[in-house]
């Protein structure tokens, strides 16, 4: 009613727009149709494309893939790496971010190009670092195969080729979440009498929770799925040194497509599983937030509030 | 309990931010630390609580030297500037996480939030978050949780300084309310002369990191140490005059100055109360026009110009404005009642209790 009445009086140049900042009908259809076919072109098209090809000769085949021998030492393996990377760059993660964003010293700024380092540097090259490194021509080759330690073409090699690459996830998320909380409430915490051990359990690691579970899970993403720096390393011996990444290679060359999207399909499912826990736990706070919320305020009358609990106090 | 500051000193990097202050707390008091910011007024309040630590010099509470206890060991509480509520707590667990620290049982800890819920008017917001409640609510709530395990002393860093003027006014009267009922020993940072004088029974000012005055709110304002205490406390015309046969000129004003030999530069000041005005231009000594006429509530300031260009500034009530039929360009007779001498060259003088009649400052007056 009140819209037309206005209408009216605006005449008809107004009708169109609505709001001063509200594009037009036409144009917000436009870039909506646009985001959407792009997402469905280069996102779901694929996913879905994985999944299609995985099932494409049936479950029965799309199991057998995923068991045999090799491909479920491939999935072993990836597992275990992610394991060992993802709590150790959580833990160098957190002791980066914390000492940047709390503590101004000398070489800060070198410290935060370096944590970068493993961004700016190709994964290949990164390999290729571990392979001269502990190489058996490398610099600790001779040494290492003294004493018989394996590190390049084995477990060892491919977990620090992993931690390499995933290595500025953590710290990266959690560096601007920290600046922007500040040490104020760390130091309230102190003022209460926390030791600082608790004020980080109770009140540094809640604070900077979302950055660390987003943190966590671009950085498992990244230790599951890297290929570069772990094929430079791992040598590729099947049922041994393969990961997912590798192994899906390895079955695509081999022209058996189906098993590779099987193991493809594995990966993908990851994502999938990690958005939608990421989801969940963000709807299951702002659940929280609007019970709290709907809690209506029990407004007591002011002289009753200051004058019951007085003889307690001091 | 009581609190003593002695020869504190603290350096940032060789910069003193704090210069061998000393003063005392008693007990039950609720005391201001005033002062310009930089001044050194909420490191002191740091160094009280324990989240700095002194380069030089004691801090003694209850008598005891704490100088080597750590915060937690202090037993004060401490309300942030910006509250620094605990964000991903609720009003609840906020309030108890000291309790829970300090292993009270759970019966305790709840009987003990749910009294100061209540004291604090935050009944039925127990789940809400911190971002889920008003300015005033979160200040409540902090000073809730900086009492809850029944601290010696309180400490408060510019408690009204991230909420609107409005609420500004409340949240004191009820600090004072507070105070009044709990009787802690309360020390709280502000940089409004007008807030520290208004609810504290004793002011501690700082500037540059040295202590310029303690005092009573009506001492400071009365009888202010030096030049810098009686500019910031209030407002004040200041003047620098040159001697010249006794008497002290700038433009027409004249101030009588015996013992001064000619030469020698005064810098005097007067409170704007202290210009007195009439319309009867025999009246009094010197000549002025009403320049411009600020509104300030039941107050009026006002600024008066001399022929020689001087500004002066004044103030009267909205009734004597009338009374006197005053209006912006009316030329007026004014004379100066009391004043006094702030400092000789650069040097500070000590302060000089003037002239006839002394008119009583409330508090609210100063502007």
């Amino acid at each position: 009613m009140a819209g037309n009445v206005k209408r009216k009086i605006n005449g008809d140049s107004h009708r169109k727009s609505r709001r001063g900042t509200e594009e037009s009908t036409v144009v917000k259809w436009v870039l909506i149709a646009i985001a959407l076919a792009f997402c469905l072109v280069f996102l779901l098209l694929p996913l879905i494309n994985v999944f299609a090809q995985a099932f494409s000769k049936g479950c029965s085949a799309y199991l057998g893939a995923l068991t045999s021998p090799d491909s479920w030492a491939a999935i072993r393996l990836t597992l275990i790496v992610a394991a060992i990377a993802v709590p150790l760059n959580v833990i160098f993660g957190l002791a980066a971010a914390w000492t940047i964003a709390k503590f101004n010293f000398r070489g800060k700024s070198l410290l935060i190009t370096l944590i970068d380092l493993p961004f700016s540097v190709s994964p290949v090259v990164a390999g290729l670092m571990f392979v001269v490194l502990f190489g058996l021509q490398g610099f600790f080759g001779k040494f290492l195969d003294d004493h018989d330690i394996k590190i390049i073409f084995a477990v060892p090699g491919i977990v620090l080729a992993t931690l390499f690459v995933t290595f500025p996830f953590v710290a990266r998320e959690l560096i601007p979440v920290m600046q922007a909380t500040g040490t104020e409430q760390e130091q309230a915490a102190l003022t209460l009498g926390a030791s600082g051990w608790k004020t980080f359990w109770h009140v540094t690691l809640p604070s900077v929770k979302w950055g660390l579970i987003y943190g966590i899970i671009l950085c498992n993403a990244r230790a599951m799925g890297e290929y570069g720096a772990v094929s430079v390393v791992s040598g590729g011996i099947s049922g041994r040194t393969d990961t997912m990444p590798l192994r899906v290679d390895k079955l695509y060359h081999e022209y058996n497509a189906q098993a590779a999207f099987a193991v493809a399909s594995l990966l993908a499912l990851l994502a999938l599983i990690t958005l939608g826990l990421k989801t969940f736990l963000e709807w299951k706070q702002a659940r929280e937030f609007a019970k709290a919320e709907t809690a209506p305020p029990v407004k007591t009358p002011e002289s009753a509030g200051l004058s019951g609990a007085i003889g307690s106090m001091n | 309990m009581s609190i003593e500051l002695k020869n504190i000193t603290k350096q940032f990097g060789g910069v003193a931010a704090v210069n061998n202050v000393s003063f005392s707390v008693r007990e039950g008091e609720l005391m201001a630390l005033l002062g310009p910011s930089g001044g050194g007024k909420t490191t002191v309040l740091r160094m009280i609580a324990g989240l700095e630590m002194p380069t030089g010099g004691d801090v003694f509470i209850s008598g005891q030297r704490v100088n080597d206890l750590s915060v937690q060991e202090r037993n004060i509480g401490f309300v942030f500037q910006n509250y620094a509520l605990f964000k991903n707590m609720n009003v609840f667990k906020n309030v108890a996480f000291g309790l829970k620290i300090k292993k009270w049982k759970r019966n305790d800890i709840k009987d003990r939030v749910a009294e100061l819920l209540k004291l604090f008017q935050l009944e039925g917001l127990e789940k809400r978050y911190p971002h889920q409640l008003s300015g005033g609510q979160r200040q409540r709530v902090a000073i809730a949780r900086a009492l809850a395990s029944k601290p010696s002393v309180l400490l408060l860093d510019e408690p009204f300084g991230a909420v609107d003027a409005k609420i500004r006014q409340e949240l004191r009267e009820e600090l004072v309310k507070l105070h009044h009922e709990l009787n802690v020993t309360t020390i709280f940072v502000t940089h409004d002369q007008e807030e520290a004088l208004e609810i504290s029974n004793r002011v501690v000012i700082f500037s540059r990191g040295r202590l310029e005055q303690v005092g009573a709110p009506r001492e400071v304002y009365e009888q202010p140490a030096n030049e810098f205490v009686a500019t910031f406390i209030g407002v004040m015309n200041v003047l620098n005059t040159e001697v010249k046969d006794g008497i002290a000129y700038m433009g027409e004003l004249q101030f009588p100055a015996h013992d001064q030999p000619n030469g020698t530069r005064l810098r005097i000041g007067f409170r704007p109360y202290a210009v007195q005005v009439s319309t009867d231009l025999t009246l009094f000594p010197y000549r002025a026009v009403l320049r411009h006429t600020f509104f300030l509530g039941v107050m009026l300031r006002l600024e008066f110009e001399m022929p020689s260009g001087l500004t002066l500034r004044s103030r009267m009530t909205k009734e004597e404005y009338a009374q006197l039929a005053l209006e912006d360009g009316k030329e007026v007779s004014l004379q100066i009642r009391n004043y006094r001498i702030l400092a000789k060259e650069d040097s500070t003088l000590p302060p000089e209790k003037e002239f006839t009649y002394q008119p009583p400052p409330t508090i609210a007056e100063h502007i």
